[in-house]
């Protein structure tokens, strides 16, 4: 299906230049693109490959076979625990740009008749960032794949813990972390795609445990951000530092797959890992 | 009634006293009536640490959490515990002093300690990246986390970084996978686990090793998704508006144990635990070996199950957003 994309948001050119919609300018390359190619694309820049960031429901539609996504908690929204400043505006506009509740969707699905509990993370909402309601929604997605013995694939971009819920966020790493932990141990698998970007309490908790790291070409994905670490360590930092091919070298990814290949890649892995039907033997007793 | 006086005011009249009574006290003999003078400073200088301490704010709790004086893990290690036998290295690349781990005995009990590794001067605090750790110390901290299990001892964790500390190695080497691991290591031991926040809870670098059984918290530690400076920066881009950042963050030990995020608030002496480390270290240890005591009787299943619900339930939110996007908060 290529219908995927209906509301494009990255970045136009100047309006009085070219008719309003029609054309798209690469941030990688600056080559114009002319926008129905680039939704045939996936969203890839057909003249450089640099992958744009897909919001939430554009991952699931890429992902999840049309039809079979049942969505879990979409009820879930955000109290201001701590009345911190801004939060309530910040978080309402949120919900009116994107049309949800929060930064992350999940639910269940087939990916490519193989049946998996997702998670996906939407840096369109205020910058993917998790506090209660993505750390519960996670942890729960989790909890559930136990339940009903399935495999679990996240796809995670994220700025990191969400800086207006305080220390209740950070806590959200501790409860995401524990839920992986009861995956682990029913011995299911855990696919985690870190797409661009993953940093901070994110890849620090549930997107660094996954049996198989998948990353995007491209992707930054780390823990600190990098003006931190220029700050610290008072130098430039490396051409290529925190991109996935960067985590591939260092031994932190199993693999990097374009976008045209990431859902096939999916469903063969969880197949090789005895999701879908597949009977294998049980060696741990 | 007179309008509340200037804290700003009263700090710097606080150091000058405390100045002052230095002074007089290394005069010595010579000074006439130096008896009677040094009670009537020391009277003052109670009378106004108390004034400021009574509901300090949370920019002043910041202050005392990273006080250069304030005890820190060497410090506990001595006061705390007898028969310290430090563990070194990660068994994959290196050993990180910015991470303390060992065997040591509390109140007689074997046991495993962690800890983040501030040092007492400049000088120590480079060589330990001031209790900044490394991926290696997160590996280093698991392992022998691991090795509590294995031998069924409980584990004691001591909290006080300022980040997990973000360098190109550190990112190199998966400082995030690290840290997810370790919190995964924490959430499924078997073993007891007592966490202790003593100064600075920096974030993801101080939860790897902050889960346990019982989060404890000194009364003037923080606990801080982010720090205070960066706070600001982001919010207002002027990280001079620290001190409404601090407050905003909710990240004293009060707060935190309003928020469910901690279980016990341990008194320190009034002012911060550096102006009586003794007492300070006494009323940690009590607070750590009844903790413990509590959690040990629990069977392994139901303890586990138990650390699990208690991070399960962290968190606010609503099934009911109606209201709340209408706009109605």
């Amino acid at each position: 299906m290529l219908n995927w994309l209906r509301r494009p948001k990255y970045e136009s050119v100047e309006r009085r230049d070219i008719p309003a919609g029609l054309w798209a300018k690469c941030p990688r390359c600056g080559q114009l693109v002319y926008r129905k190619e680039l939704e045939r694309n996936l969203k890839v820049c057909p003249k450089c490959g640099y992958h744009h960031r897909l919001s939430g429901p554009e991952r699931l539609r890429l992902l999840v076979d049309e039809g079979t996504f049942e969505e879990w908690d979409a009820e879930l929204a955000s109290v201001d625990p701590l009345g911190f400043p801004e939060y309530a505006d910040r978080y309402r506009h949120a919900v009116q740009r994107t049309g949800r509740r929060e930064a992350v969707l999940t639910g269940r699905g087939r990916i490519e008749g193989v049946e998996a509990a997702v998670a996906v993370l939407d840096f369109a909402f205020l910058g993917g960032s998790m506090g209660s309601v993505v750390g519960e929604k996670v942890a729960r997605t989790f909890e559930r794949a136990v339940e009903l013995r399935l495999p679990v694939v996240t796809c995670s971009a994220s700025g990191g813990a969400r800086m207006q819920e305080g220390v209740l966020s950070l806590m959200q790493l501790a409860k995401t972390v524990a839920a992986v932990g009861r995956l682990h141990t029913a011995g299911l698998p855990f696919v985690s795609v870190l797409c661009d970007p993953t940093t901070g309490g994110v890849t620090a908790s549930f997107a660094m445990l996954g049996d198989v790291h998948v990353a995007e070409p491209g992707a930054l994905i780390g823990f600190a951000g990098a003006r931190v670490i220029e700050q610290t360590i008072r130098q430039k930092l490396p051409e290529g530092f925190q991109t996935a091919e960067f985590l591939l070298r260092r031994g932190l990814v199993d693999l990097i797959v374009p976008r045209s290949e990431l859902k096939s890649t999916l469903a063969r892995l969880l197949r090789l890992m005895g999701a879908g039907g597949e009977v294998a033997v049980d060696h741990r007793a | 009634m007179t309008t509340a006086p200037d804290r700003g005011e009263q700090e710097r009249e606080l150091q000058q006293l405390e100045e002052q009574l230095a002074q007089l006290q290394a005069a010595g003999s010579d000074v006439p009536d130096l008896e009677t003078r040094l009670q009537a400073l020391r009277e003052r200088v109670q009378a106004l640490r108390e004034a400021l301490w009574r509901q300090p704010t949370p920019w002043q709790v910041v202050q005392a959490a990273r006080h250069p004086q304030r005890p820190k893990l060497g410090d506990y290690l001595q006061r705390l515990f007898t028969d310290v036998v430090e563990l070194h290295g990660d068994r994959l690349f290196g050993d990180d002093p910015a991470m303390f781990c060992g065997l040591a005995r509390l109140d007689g009990q074997a046991v495993v300690v962690v800890g983040h590794h501030k040092g007492k001067d400049t000088r120590e605090n480079v060589h330990r990246r001031w209790g900044m750790p490394n991926p290696e110390g997160y590996r280093k901290a698991a392992r022998v986390l691991r090795l509590a299990d294995k031998l069924g001892l409980p584990a004691v964790t001591l909290v006080d970084t300022p980040a997990a500390y973000p360098g190109v190695e550190a990112e190199e080497r998966g400082q995030a996978e690290a840290i997810a691991r370790s919190i995964l290591t924490l959430a499924q031991l078997r073993s007891p686990v007592v966490v202790a926040i003593t100064g600075e809870g920096g974030s993801g670098g101080a939860l790897a090793i902050g889960v346990g059984d019982r989060v404890l918290m000194m009364q003037y530690a923080i606990y801080s998704v982010i720090p205070p400076e960066g706070c600001a920066a982001i919010l207002w881009r002027d990280a001079a508006r620290k001190e409404e950042a601090a407050s905003a963050l909710k990240l004293t030990a009060q707060d935190l144990l309003e928020l469910g995020v901690v279980d016990e608030v341990v008194p320190e002496p009034l002012g911060g635990a550096h102006l009586d480390p003794e007492r300070a270290a006494q009323f940690l240890r009590e607070a750590l070996v009844r903790h413990l005591r509590e959690v040990q009787a629990l069977p392994p299943e139901e303890r586990l199950q138990r650390r699990y619900d208690k991070y399960r339930r962290m968190g606010r939110f609503t099934a009911h957003p109606e209201d709340l996007l209408a706009g109605g908060r």
